[in-house]
């Protein structure tokens, strides 16, 4: 299904683990870095570079581009290292994730308590993704490079539903039917 | 004896980072699509043609096939008939590799102190090994490695008691721990034997070896086969959403060791089976 960003509640509430989504609109890269920065300074009572509120974050440091075209390969880095920054961004309400890897059990209850969903990207599809890229703008923390925040306007950039707001995980559902071995 | 002056592998590393980065071999194309056949989750079989699809557009366009153009590692085989002249040979590599993700808009992935952290700016240093071989060539091989795969490897050294079962169950266990954090289809490099870095360096080894192809002991081979049947029943998939093709292959390297130890290492290949070589 194609769906437009923000997503709002109502869409996020009829996902479903394994839906194929087509996503249109500004999405946020932040990777290791700009979280620990992005936590430490809600720690300090701060406010935010950015306005989170019905944010869609996209775990990505992307390659520079290439003089003349928009965003160089791009796409999702292993989830698992951002689960401790979960909950207090889902409080400035976050309300999307993209990476890649299953994640540990307290997020699909985050993802179930905030109505929030995680979306598996296409590991190692960069250059596919880097070309539904339109647009980039470097949002916060420029002096990460690679791993600054940028606002990203993306067509149709393909993901699935790893985590829904019910708190089902894809992943725990699916490996257990191909599975063929005793553990 | 050959003079080479250390200056020619400039250019050529700089080529070879590019290449790996961003043509995925005929090798890995193949496996991918043989696997594609056999996968059957639909979401599988669905990623791993995007994945073909993928590689494809990046040779077309030029352009890193997967963003986390990793920590590039060297391997030179140096012939020992060469007596190398100018400036320090590993100061080359390193210009040649600086060159390389420069001139192929690739990521800059690598921090200078592990533990300070600040990204060194243009990929540089590589990891390089170097040997002496018979005759008077040297053979180039450039590996980068990305962080979601490399992450996933471990080693320990077993006792001789635990002997294959051992093996077997650490290996598969390294696999499933992975799950989906490692890109698979992976290709699993297992090194057995030496001490406890060299079959660190063995598993890495194993993945210079093509796809398919087995190893030239038997009982070796047949543990492949076995390790990659294993580990297609734990069901993880592409990408780890669930499915048959886990691994696209095992490959096995050893080396004697000690009466009392039985050294193993696991190294894991996302999908990005990424690799170029020359000989200078
Ligand atoms: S594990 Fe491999 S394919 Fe996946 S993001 Fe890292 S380098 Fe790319």
């Amino acid at each position: 299904m194609k769906l437009t960003l923000p997503l709002d509640k109502e869409t996020l509430k009829i996902l479903r683990i394994g839906d194929t989504v087509e996503l249109t609109g500004n999405l946020y890269t932040a990777r290791d870095a700009a979280h620990e920065r992005m936590i430490s300074t809600l720690e300090k009572g701060d406010p935010l570079p950015l306005n989170l509120e019905g944010v869609t974050i996209f775990y990505a440091g992307p390659c520079p581009a290439k003089p003349g075209e928009i965003s160089g390969p791009i796409g999702p880095t292993t989830s698992v290292r951002m689960d401790p920054y979960v909950e207090p961004l889902m409080k400035e309400g976050v309300v999307g994730m993209i990476g890649k890897g299953d994640r540990s059990p307290y997020v699909a209850e985050l993802c179930k308590e905030y109505g929030a969903v995680y979306f598996l990207g296409i590991g190692g599809a960069a250059t596919l993704y880097g070309k539904t890229v339109k647009e980039v703008e470097i949002v916060a923390y420029e002096d990460l490079g690679t791993e600054s925040i940028k606002r990203l306007y993306v067509e149709g950039l393909k993901v699935i539903v790893g985590i829904d707001t019910k708190g089902r995980v894809l992943q725990d559902e699916e490996i257990a039917r191909y599975r063929t071995r005793s553990s | 004896m050959r003079v080479i002056n250390t200056v020619e592998l400039v250019p050529l590393i700089r080529k070879l980072t590019m290449k790996a980065c961003i043509e995925l071999d005929d090798n890995l194309i193949g496996a991918l699509e043989e696997s594609e056949k056999r996968e059957e989750s639909p979401l599988g079989k669905e990623i791993i043609g995007t994945l073909v699809e993928n590689a494809r557009a990046a040779k077309d366009e030029g352009l890193a096939c997967c963003q986390d153009t990793g920590i590039l590692v060297v391997y030179l085989s140096i012939g020992q008939e060469v007596v190398w002249q100018g400036n320090p040979l590993e100061e080359m590599v390193n210009e040649g590799v600086r060159q390389g993700y420069r001139d192929g808009y690739l990521r800059n992935s690598v921090v200078l102190d592990p533990f300070l952290r600040e990204n060194s700016g243009d990929n540089t240093p590589c990891v390089l090994h170097t040997d002496i071989i018979p005759g008077d060539r040297v053979k180039i091989l450039v590996m980068p490695k990305g962080a979601g795969s490399e992450n996933m490897g471990r080693v320990q050294v077993l006792t001789p008691a635990q002997g294959k079962a051992g093996v077997k169950d650490f290996v598969v266990e390294t696999v499933e721990k992975a799950g989906g954090k490692a890109c698979p289809p992976l290709i699993v490099g297992v090194g057995v034997g030496g001490t406890m870095e060299k079959s660190a360096f063995l598993a890495k080894e194993a993945l210079k070896r093509p796809i398919g192809e087995r190893h030239r002991e038997k009982h070796i081979a047949e543990l492949e086969d076995e390790l990659l049947e294993e580990i297609n029943r734990l069901g993880i998939g592409p990408l780890g959403v669930g499915g048959r093709i886990t691994a696209l292959d095992v490959h096995i390297e050893v080396y004697p060791c000690h009466i009392a130890s039985l050294p193993v290492a696991v190294n894991l290949q996302c999908h990005a089976n990424r690799h170029a070589e020359a000989v200078l």
